[in-house]
């Protein structure tokens, strides 16, 4: 079953403001993609278009914030970050100000829109930010809370949401817990580590790797950082091999952090599955993860490897 | 006069108003109908000299600094914070202040001995701009400097910022008012104009931009690097209400204070012609001393100016 984490979004912000009236809402010309149009129809006085100003945008949220409010501000991730990086550095993140970015149109699976709206590099524009909490939730059960936790949770956020709907992946009696690594199947020979809809890949890698007597561990790593390092430190302890897998670049992702824990915690050989140095250009969603090799056959294929590798040395 | 918002320009002057000691000059009752002692023009002078003579020793004893733009903006910083704006020195975070937000961030010597002044903190605390572990940053930061409201020194953030605190200024239904003091080099930046546009469109009467026309910016005169005007035209066709001042004349500065505060569902502009380096002779229109701090010796000769 499939839904839509960007709706989620949208009807957790309703829900949520009738709870709390100093929730303020913003977007960037774009609040039907987001779906934050939900919010400015339950509560227009709260909700403030910015036009097609990013930058600004994140200005005014960080004033609103100074001033007390719980605001949320959301357009593409393509665009926030990357297009007002300095912005959220010296009004949200130096003052650690009670902002929360939530975009949508995360990843490659944006597709047919061409690189220029393909977020690639967010996340690690995000992690950057001293102080960020970064969140990619795996499907709509957890955005809705995960948007309740960063509500309650005061500081500066940024939450990736995608535009396809995205399996769920998670039972219904989920709970989300800030920080913490989810773990959906115990496994002791490998461990794949995953974030937004890689989760729902690695599942199926998983479950094929089961089949040849492979016992796959899988995590979900929807608390970018701060990171789970106990989560991957006992994964890389008691599974001996770890698989990341993300929709996002090699480079400051999921991988790099998961990286660094293991390098200095905990040394197992590791495959980052991720997109290579490169940007992709039009085309399905799926044919564009099939180009960039995030796919559950090269999750399996990655773990195979690290398990035969085990076995070697 | 009572500054709640709605004052009037009436009773500027308070000829019983205490001349040396500005912060005592400032006189505060409990509760909303917080009073000012307005001061007279030449105490208003005498604020701004004291507040020159600071930016000169703090910029001297630091090394570094922005003299120049701190001086053009000397009096502007002394209409605000001994005269129009509502705040409590002993509360910075009282919910009901006017907010100033000082978005041309390198001006920080400037606003730190306005509040220094003010009673903020002490006056002895100025001699530690920029040295390890002082609460005066090299530019302004609101997590560590009482009265400080934002984290500038990265242009062109300031009136966004403003915008916000505006806005929710209007949704608790309070009626404080929010000044943002930009350059005009600042005015390059685009998200100025984002800006510009959004507070119009939000019919935001409750917020001042105040741009500190001095002409100059560091790679040189304004028209040089990046022309600005017409400036002021630029603002009216932005849809503020548009006022020029000279930037250095108190009744002018006062004048256009009250005149926003009777402007209904628009923002005002007030842009305020100044030169850079303001009294001290060898600083004026001189745009060496945008980032450089005085010598030892151009210390003394800067102070000897301002006596």
């Amino acid at each position: 079953m499939e839904q839509s984490t960007r709706e989620a979004y949208g009807k957790t912000l309703v829900e949520l403001g009738g709870q709390n009236k100093d929730i303020v809402v913003l977007d960037a010309d774009l609040s039907k993609s987001t779906m934050t149009s939900l919010f400015a129809k339950a509560y227009p006085e709260r909700f403030f278009d910015c036009g097609i100003a990013e930058q600004n945008m994140v200005g005014i949220a960080a004033g609103l914030a100074a001033a007390g409010k719980t605001v949320f501000a959301s357009t593409f991730a393509v665009f926030v970050p990357g297009r007002c990086f300095d912005q959220i550095r010296m009004s949200i993140a130096q003052p650690g100000l009670n902002v929360k970015l939530v975009t949508s149109h995360g990843g490659i699976t944006v597709g047919e829109d061409g690189t220029s709206h393909h977020a690639i590099e967010d996340l690690g524009l995000a992690c950057s930010f001293p102080g960020f909490t970064v969140v990619v939730p795996a499907d709509a059960i957890e955005v809705a809370q995960a948007v309740r936790v960063a509500t309650q949770t005061y500081g500066p956020f940024y939450i990736r949401l995608s535009r396809p709907k995205t399996p769920l992946v998670y039972d219904p009696d989920y709970q989300f817990k800030l920080g913490k690594a989810a773990t959906l199947r115990e496994g002791k020979d490998v461990t794949v580590i995953a974030i937004g809809i890689m989760v729902a890949l690695a599942l199926e890698a998983a479950q094929n790797l089961a089949q040849d007597g492979i016992d796959c561990r899988v995590l979900s790593m929807s608390t970018l950082k701060p990171l789970d390092k106990d989560a991957v430190i006992k994964a890389a302890r008691e599974t001996g091999a770890i698989v990341t897998a993300e929709e996002h670049l090699r480079l400051g992702g999921l991988g790099s952090s998961v990286a660094q824990v293991v390098v200095e915690q905990q040394p197992v050989p590791m495959s980052i599955i991720a997109i290579n140095d490169t940007y992709s250009k039009s085309g399905k969603p799926g044919e564009l993860l099939k180009k960039q090799g995030l796919t559950a056959a090269n999750i399996e294929s990655a773990a195979r490897s690290l398990v035969a590798k085990k076995k070697d040395s | 006069m009572a500054l709640d918002g709605q004052g009037s320009g009436e009773k500027r002057a308070n000829p019983g108003a205490s001349a040396d000691t500005t912060a005592e000059a400032v006189t505060f009752l409990k509760g909303k109908a917080l009073l000012k002692s307005p001061l007279s023009m030449e105490e208003m002078a005498s604020v701004a000299k004291k507040l020159r003579r600071h930016i000169i020793q703090m910029t001297g004893k630091a090394g570094s600094g922005h003299p120049g733009g701190s001086l053009s903006s000397a009096e502007i910083i002394t209409t605000l914070y001994f005269s129009v704006l509502r705040h409590d020195p002993a509360n910075p975070r009282w919910a009901e202040r006017d907010r100033f937000i000082l978005s041309k961030g390198h001006a920080a010597p400037l606003l730190y001995a306005a509040l220094a002044e003010s009673g903020y903190f002490p006056i002895r605390d100025l001699s530690t701009l920029r040295v390890l572990g002082s609460c005066l940053q090299g530019h302004c930061d609101m997590t560590v400097t009482p009265g400080v409201e934002i984290s500038s020194g990265s242009l062109g953030q300031g009136l966004s910022f403003g915008i916000g605190v505006a806005l929710a200024g209007r949704l608790d239904n309070q009626d404080y008012r929010t000044y943002v003091l930009l350059g005009d080099g600042e005015c390059d930046e685009g998200q100025v104009w984002e800006a510009g546009m959004a507070a119009a469109h939000y019919k935001l009467d409750n917020i001042v931009a105040i741009v500190d026309h001095n002409k100059q910016q560091i790679d040189g005169w304004n028209y040089e690097v990046m022309n600005l005007e017409p400036l002021a035209e630029k603002w009216m066709a932005f849809g503020w209400h548009t006022i020029e001042v000279d930037g250095h004349d108190f009744s002018q500065l006062l004048t256009a204070f009250d005149e926003a505060k009777q402007i209904r569902d628009k923002p005002t502009a007030i842009i305020a012609c100044t030169v850079k380096g303001r009294g001290v002779s060898f600083m004026e229109n001189n745009i060496e001393f945008h980032g450089r701090a005085p010598t030892p010796d151009e210390v003394e000769r800067a102070l000897e100016e301002l006596k």
